[in-house]
């Protein structure tokens, strides 16, 4: 038992502290590099200059990272409950499934960001044009993963729900969606990602607000620390976002055990 | 045992009113050219109340001719009828125990055992202390809570037993239920099947691989060959009941394995 319990903490130790022996040594590498080659402050920052402008722009960091998480999280629950019909839509009605699915994969080899100039002047430089973008680029892959899931239950469940007479909705209700959850929840990690992406890319087109922004006039004004210090805000934020997914994947654990294989 | 668990009562040896017809049976996969005879013209009477094995190697069509009965498949040809009326869709007084547990892992052990219920709306007070009151009885009292995904093979297959059962079918259908379960669960299983079949008198059919299988738990075997699936032998088994473990290792018991056997063609005939 002991031993057991030795083991694990200590593999959990080895899980934490190699990450960061690798940052560190990163980190090491950065500050090496600068100091050999002499390189200036406008070209590369040292990470502690990074640190300083972090901490001393903390409020700022804060507010603009407040815009862009809410443009992210609305563009994000737009695709999700515009994206979840859809799918509902297009794996219950060959039609519908027919009409519509080879054009909503032939829209993906369009780079949304090509897009983002024409949204702009349909909905302006306000937050609906980061909505818009954020939504467009974290719709795919909710729409793909939510019918795939849909369309493919376990064929003895399905037997199931007709040896027990089911209806067609009580199936679909009872059986054929909360099966595809777990391919829901794989759309979502990748869609809150990449809503993250949407609500920068609408920032950079056109704002005077957001983390976008924000790196936007720190390389204007060739304040390096600061654009640094709006990258790691970014990457904070697109970790807390996926972090939140990842947290209802593992609360939603009895249905990952057997529907997927 | 408690009440409700129990509900008609007949012993095998009384029963043997006709239940089911199945004439003509025959089920074609495919068009025309390159199409496959899964099952080719199987006529049977089933008795009330009786235990009827099918047994045979894979692809030689039980599993098809059960799904017929079940109404989950069509017959290319022939009739099933049971207790007077033709089977064309899954009837309310069938029970299905399938291959694999096939729980919905979303759902409690209560709960999925109350699914059918659920389904047809009859998800009342009696519907779940019926439930309690089969879960305990195949041992499973204290895990009514538990997800499909902290229980054992064995012990998802009681589930899915109790599932099939909750509504009181009058015939229970079960593919090869315990086809993926260790050999001494496996015995368990049956001792658990027959003490239910003896309780509640349903007609079970129960497809199965395993000779010995079939000789131990049947009142008849049907033996299956493959290529085009049709029925080779026809064996009664006269063992007394209640069946015990002791049986498997009677001259008699391996008597009828050896006919079983050269049924399937695995033994000649001596």
């Amino acid at each position: 038992m002991t031993i057991n319990a030795m083991k694990i903490s200590s593999e959990a130790v080895t899980r934490v502290a190699y990450p960061v022996l690798g940052l560190l040594l990163l980190l090491l590498l950065w500050q090496g590099y600068i100091v050999l080659f002499d390189v200036p402050q406008a070209v590369l920052p040292r990470p502690l200059a990074v640190w300083n402008a972090t901490i001393n722009n903390l409020p700022l960091l804060l507010s603009e990272g407040r815009v862009t998480l809410l443009e992210s999280v609305y563009g994000f629950l737009l695709a999700f409950f515009l994206g979840i019909p859809i799918a509902v839509a297009i794996s219950s009605s060959r039609t519908l499934n027919l009409m519509f699915y080879p054009l909503l994969i032939a829209t993906q080899a369009l780079p949304k960001v090509a897009l983002a100039p024409l949204i702009l002047v349909w909905l302006g430089t306000g937050i609906e044009s980061k909505l818009a973008i954020a939504w467009l680029v974290a719709f795919f892959p909710i729409v793909v993963d939510t019918a795939t899931g849909l369309r493919s239950t376990p064929t003895e469940m399905l037997d199931l729900a007709a040896s027990v007479r089911a209806t067609g909705w009580q199936t679909f209700w009872k059986i054929k969606f909360p099966a595809a959850l777990p391919f829901v929840i794989t759309g979502s990690k990748v869609a809150i990602t990449l809503a993250v992406i949407g609500a920068v890319i609408g920032e950079f087109i056109s704002s005077n607000e957001g983390l976008g922004n924000l790196l936007l006039v720190a390389n204007s004004q060739v304040n390096t620390p600061l654009a640094f210090a709006a990258l790691l805000a970014l990457a904070v934020l697109g970790m807390a976002l996926y972090a939140v997914v990842a947290f209802v994947d593992i609360a939603l654990k009895p249905w990952f055990s057997e529907v997927r294989h | 045992m408690t009440s409700s668990v129990a509900e008609p009562q007949s012993t095998p040896q009384e029963a043997g009113d006709i239940y089911g017809r199945f004439v003509g049976v025959r089920k074609v996969f495919g068009k025309q050219e390159g199409a496959m005879i899964a099952l080719s013209d199987v006529d049977y009477e089933l008795r009330k109340g009786e235990l009827v094995a099918l047994l045979g190697p894979s692809g030689c069509g039980k599993t098809t001719l059960l799904r017929i009965v079940a109404g989950l498949t069509k017959p290319s040809g022939g009739s099933v009828v049971i207790r007077g009326r033709e089977v064309t869709e899954p009837q309310d007084d069938f029970g299905f125990v399938f291959q694999s547990p096939n729980l919905l892992p979303w759902r409690t052990v209560l709960s999925n055992v109350l699914f059918p219920m659920e389904i047809k709306g009859r998800l009342d007070a009696a519907a779940k202390a019926r439930a309690v009151e089969l879960l305990e009885h195949v041992g499973l009292g204290k895990f009514l809570k538990s997800r499909p995904h902290e229980l054992s093979g064995g012990m998802k297959q009681r589930v899915a037993l109790c599932r099939a059962l909750i509504h009181s079918p009058s015939l229970l259908l079960m593919d090869e239920p315990f086809g993926a379960l260790d050999e001494l669960t496996r015995m368990e299983m049956h001792e658990l099947l027959l003490g239910i079949r003896r309780l509640t008198g349903a007609t079970v059919m129960f497809v199965t691989h395993s000779i010995s299988e079939a000789v131990y738990l049947a009142d008849e075997v049907l033996v299956f060959s493959a290529r085009p699936g049709r029925v080779s032998d026809r064996i009664r088994i006269d063992l007394p009941y209640p069946r015990a473990a002791s049986q498997r290792f009677t001259t008699a018991f391996s008597e009828y394995e050896r006919r079983a056997g050269a049924g399937l063609g695995v033994l000649h005939h001596a």
